[in-house]
């Protein structure tokens, strides 16, 4: 048995996502490996190596390789697949992208978003939303699966030593090219990991009004989510979704800001720890999950709490 | 310019759904069935571009049971020309037709059709797999773009912006390619009643899996499907010092 991890990473930075999938690998039992797709990706090849439990690291670095397009990435992990008995990634937009298509070059059906491990073969996915949680055994011989991020304990980002192996061969399929991205830039904590979420729905109003939300993550330390319709209306950036089809969140704290919990919302964050609802309809879907639910105006609600932190 | 535009059946997004009581599935008796909301966008797409004038016909196709082809005649009611409905009783959910062979079928209905640019759903609200796109461009050779919020073709090529999860990214794939939507690529339509009228006279052929030479037994048995662990929530608490103290002393998170 060995496993595959795909790293996830800017080609300066490991990003922690790949621990999590590291974490989950380690549930299958097997040597693992980690494979970073990059140009300039050196340093994290270095990190990669550094994590515990990993006994190898192969690095393919090479300019088709520096934006991570799945038509020059996926034959590069797919000419070393039959080493392998899985292969996984975090379930992020990276791997999302990517897995599938290895895994249609390989023949295999992919396993996406698993959130628990039974055995080598056998794997809890949530399916319509997290509402049905669906055990599933596989009978390809290459399980290619993605790993929800907050389902799996982090691997520790050092104490490992393993070798890195520069693996060549990549090339650019002339079928796609890279034109420009739009990187939201904050300091706050990254939405997925952070310890504490502050959300904001329709609610809010606007995104002039989201300085309240902001102000209160500020003093908690917290990162920012959005539902669905804040980002539909413009209020915030598309990475700040949380739900069935944007991110999934599973804090100490989350704390639900005029956000009413429709099922694509609520499938995101229910496996948060703590939740607090701030909303002043009595009847919002969203105090149904509430540990702590916080009836009346936000626009006095939340700076309130703010001061009084 | 021929645009293929897969589409599914699915439980619509506002049901809540039930777990069969012996945990071999989803209930889907009785339920409200709707075209998966990802593939409505995708079909506006489509037909947003016919009405530019940047592309001349409009294919469609759904894979499942005999009322899958209500789905179908939804898509052409909003404007697509022509639909493939692809029978089989298996199920489209979990434990019957998965991604991988879903992917098979549509790449020999592209063999057969030769569309230059295929936009489907980015993944089926029900088994929320997210894979199938990604599938069909690999089977093909062709280049993806996932989780489109832009979609601009130009000439022999499309740009599409992609919603990713550091932000937007923007790629440019020669054509033919195959595109999948994400929620704010556009607000699809709704069906004019004289055009759900109309769409009734359009053609659909009807075929089946084992047409297209594709095995479509599963890789993946189900072994149960349980309700998740259900959360007690529905606390309350009266003021602004009550949550500090709560949070504070209670769950002891801040």
């Amino acid at each position: 048995m060995a496993i595959l991890v795909l790293a996830e990473h800017n080609n300066k930075e490991l990003k922690p996502a790949t621990l999590n999938a590291v974490g989950a690998a380690s549930k299958m039992g097997g040597d693992i490996h980690v494979i970073v797709l990059g140009h300039g990706c050196a340093d994290v090849a270095q990190a990669a190596a550094k994590i515990s439990g990993v006994a190898k690291v192969f690095k393919a670095d090479s300019p088709a390789l520096a934006h991570g397009l799945a038509e020059n990435t996926a034959p590069v992990i797919a000419g070393i697949a039959k080493n392998y008995t899985h292969i996984i990634g975090a379930s992020t937009t990276t791997s999302k992208n990517i897995l599938p298509r290895v895994a249609a070059l390989m023949d295999v059906q992919q396993i996406s978003d698993i959130i628990a491990v039974h055995d080598a073969d056998t794997f809890d996915r949530p399916i319509y939303a997290g509402n049905a949680i669906a055990t599933i055994k596989s009978s390809d011989s290459l399980k290619i699966i993605t790993a929800r991020g907050t389902a799996f304990d982090a691997a520790p980002a050092s104490g490992g030593s393993a070798g890195i192996e520069d693996l060549a061969g990549a090339s650019d399929a002339g079928l796609s090219a890279f034109v420009s991205a739009e990187v939201s830039k904050s300091d706050r904590p990254e939405l997925t990991t952070a310890k504490i979420v502050v959300s904001g729905g329709r609610g809010v109003g606007s995104g002039e009004n989201f300085k309240i939300i902001e102000a209160l993550a500020d003093k908690l330390g917290a990162a920012i989510g959005a539902s669905r319709a804040a980002v539909d209306a413009g209020y915030v950036p598309n990475d700040y979704q949380v739900g069935q089809t944007g991110k999934n969140v599973a804090p100490q704290l989350y704390i639900a800001v005029g956000i009413s919990g429709a099922i694509q919302h609520l499938a995101g964050m229910k496996d948060s720890k703590v939740i607090v609802a701030i909303n002043k309809d009595p009847d919002a879907p969203i105090f149904a999950v509430a540990d702590y639910g916080l009836v009346g105006d936000l626009f006095s609600i939340v700076p309130e709490l703010t001061e009084k932190l | 310019m021929k645009i293929f535009v897969p589409i599914k059946r699915a439980i619509d997004y506002s049901v809540k759904i039930r777990v069969k009581a012996d945990g071999t599935g989803v209930d889907q008796a009785n339920v409200k069935m709707s075209m998966n909301p990802f593939d409505e966008i995708a079909v506006e797409e489509a037909v947003r571009l016919k009405e530019a004038g940047k592309a001349s016909e409009i294919l469609v196709a759904s894979i499942g049971p005999a009322k899958a082809q209500d789905v179908i005649r939804t898509a052409m009611a909003v404007g697509a020309d022509r639909g493939i409905l692809v029978q089989t009783d298996a199920p489209t959910d979990i434990g019957g037709v998965e991604p991988l062979a879903v992917a098979k079928i549509l790449k020999a209905i592209i063999d057969a059709e030769k569309p230059e640019l295929v936009i489907m759903g980015k993944q089926s609200i029900d088994d929320d797999s997210n894979q199938t796109g990604q599938m069909l461009a690999a089977l093909l050779g062709w280049g993806q773009a996932t989780f489109a919020s832009k979609v601009e073709l130009d000439g022999s090529a499309v740009k599409v912006t992609r919603e990713v999860d550091g932000g937007l990214e923007t790629l440019s794939l020669k054509l033919p390619a195959i595109v999948t939507t994400d929620l704010r690529l556009n607000e699809p339509r709704y069906a004019a009643l004289p055009n759900i009228m109309k769409a009734k006279q359009k053609p659909m052929d009807t075929k089946t899996p084992e047409d297209y030479g594709v095995s479509i037994t599963p890789r993946l048995s189900v072994v149960k499907v349980s309700e998740p662990p259900k959360r007690t929530g529905g606390g309350k608490v009266a003021s602004v010092d009550e949550l500090i103290d709560k949070l504070k002393n209670e769950a002891k998170v801040i």
